[in-house]
């Protein structure tokens, strides 16, 4: 299964096309250190490295969100700290440590 | 009587309609109270890019950039004069007094008017594969690049019913996707009997001929008629297997499918609040019954896309048109705005929402006949996994249910965390035809508080 780590040289689901300008955050997704800037939305940060935020409770399949405007509640990561957030209404914060797989 | 200056009126929603509602509020002397989710004003349609984004809005809306602008210089002319509450989530409305929350904290707003202007979310239809990662509504393709300056992959294809199809594969193409295909459902020949509803808004037709023109040119493959078959890919989205017209099955490589047919109107707030609903048989959803001013029962005001699908422009006029309308409620007696205004206003309205139903006959909705093509094993629930097959055994089980309210009790389809937001539309177009009964006699799926997940913790401790 692909993992959001996997892919660091920005071969993830999303592409990027418009640069940000502000505050660099340090972000961990399973484990590995990621940059981002402040504005990024989590699931941007997550799927332009990577290609899943979750694995769903019901038989596991992975799942990247799908509305991506804060109604069909797809993308709800879990955080190793043992919360869960809604990757495209929240924004990056430092130190934020996001799994893509499991659950804490 | 209550005075102007101490009415309490809510707002919900700071998109289009919300802006305009509140800025009609406010010339009239009221502080009203704007909640909105966002984090920045403009709803869906005119989200504005998020903090320090490099993003050319003039160059991706195009003839719609003014309009954006204007209404952005509005809302921050307007912004001392109101009390806005953004990333606010409405989550509930019992006698008189929303629930909302903000960063896990509960409070109430206690309200003599509401006004909601919710907008729309996209109306989708299950097809094999539509969970992969890598499959993102229509709506969301857009939202995703004003928002955060991300395409959805590098090649994909627009797919399913929509004039949005052939516009959010040019704004693509802008920034250097590699649109696969356009796959649309509908036949062209649906679309050409359907022209004559379009002539309400001429203008905005002829503007999307001209999207069609300019990606033929540019060589972009678009199929109409089309049947989608499968969404293919192991972990995520590799290729969309369709059928054409004529029979013959293509296959189209890609990273990401942008998938809607349409939109549908977010009402689960008007619910909550005592609006009725009626069955519309040209969208084949239900909505809320609204006067020609959006009163829906008093004190009770319905704006923009939440009260009938009509875009932006619609939005704009009926959040004036709905803001007047209470006014006038409330006031007793008609000023000379009101007078002068309202009636203008109320053809408008009429005429962009006319022209939303002339759309949906050219981009039309797979209804009955597509439900019955959905196999068995197709995921219609995705926040829970429910199968087609799982509601069909329901249906089909002694004594089984017909309304579509026992059927989500039964089968959990509707129960997950969206709240029947994305399957609901196809749930109850599944559920007439494994009980073959018209559309409109098995219900829709009644909205519950709380309209989205909250913490329990949020929910319990109100401030």
């Amino acid at each position: 299964m692909t993992s959001a780590g996997d892919d660091l040289a920005g071969n993830g689901q999303l592409m990027r096309v418009a640069q940000r300008t502000g505050k660099r955050i340090s972000i961990t997704i399973d484990g590995r250190e990621i940059g981002a800037t402040a504005g990024d939305s989590v699931l941007a940060a997550v799927l332009t490295h990577g290609r899943q935020l979750r694995e769903l409770e019901f038989g596991g399949s992975p799942r990247a969100g799908f509305c991506l405007m804060g109604a069909c509640q797809d993308c709800w990561v879990w955080l190793e700290t043992g919360g869960r957030i809604r990757a495209c209404t929240t924004l990056v914060a430092d130190g934020m440590a996001i799994r893509t797989s499991g659950s804490p | 009587m209550m005075t102007l200056a101490t009415t309490r009126v809510v707002i919900i929603g700071a998109g289009p309609a919300g802006i305009r509602a509140a800025e009609t509020l406010a010339q009239a002397g009221l502080r009203p109270i704007l909640v909105d989710e966002g984090r920045l004003p403009g709803g869906q349609g005119y989200r504005r890019p998020s903090a320090g984004l490099a993003l050319d809005m003039d160059a991706l809306l195009g003839t719609q950039a003014a309009k954006y602008r204007a209404l952005h210089a509005r809302f921050a002319e307007l912004a001392p004069a109101i009390d806005y509450r953004p990333e606010t989530l409405a989550w509930a409305v019992h006698e008189g007094t929303l629930h909302v929350a903000r960063d896990g904290a509960a409070a109430t707003l206690p309200f003599d008017a509401l006004l909601i202007a919710a907008g729309a979310a996209d109306r989708v239809f299950p097809v094999k594969g539509w969970t992969l990662p890598g499959v993102f509504t229509l709506g969301g393709a857009q939202v995703i690049l004003k928002d955060q300056g991300c395409l959805i992959g590098r090649r994909m294809v627009f797919l399913g019913s929509s004039p949005l199809l052939s516009l959010a594969a040019l704004q693509y193409r802008q920034f250097g996707a590699d649109v696969a295909a356009i796959c649309d459902t509908t036949p062209l020949r649906e679309k050409l009997l359907a022209a004559p509803a379009l002539a309400p808004a001429a203008a905005t037709a002829l503007r999307g001929l001209g999207y069609l023109a300019r990606l033929r040119r540019d060589g972009v493959p678009m199929f109409s008629g089309t049947t989608p078959l499968a969404i293919e890919g192991r972990d995520h989205v590799e290729a969309v297997r369709f059928r054409l017209g004529d029979g013959e099955e293509r296959v189209i490589a890609c990273d990401a499918v942008a998938f809607g047919y349409g939109l549908k109107p977010e009402t689960q707030l008007a619910e909550l609040a005592g609006a009725r609903f009626g069955y519309d048989p040209v969208f084949r959803l239900w909505g809320p019954n609204l006067d020609a001013d959006g009163r829906a029962r008093p004190g009770l005001y319905l704006a923009g896309d939440c009260a009938a699908i009509g875009g932006a422009d619609a939005a704009e006029a009926s959040g004036t048109l709905a803001a007047l309308a209470l006014l006038a409620d409330l006031g007793g007696e008609v000023t000379h705005r009101e007078r002068r205004d309202m009636p203008r206003l109320r053809r408008e309205v009429a005429r962009y929402r006319s022209f939303q139903k002339g759309l949906a006959r050219a981009f039309a909705w797979p209804g009955s006949r597509g439900a019955t093509a959905i196999a068995d094993e197709v995921e219609l629930c995705r926040c829970e996994n429910v199968t087609a097959g799982d509601i069909r055994a329901a249906i089909a089980a002694d004594l089984g249910p017909v309304d579509v309210n026992r059927v989500k009790a039964i089968t959990r389809c509707g129960m997950g965390r969206c709240q029947g937001r994305m399957c609901g539309p196809a749930l109850q177009e599944i559920a007439a035809a494994a009980s073959a009964r018209p559309l409109a006699e098995v219900g829709r799926l009644r909205g519950q508080a709380p309209v989205k997940p909250l913490a329990i913790g949020s929910a319990a401790a109100p401030a």
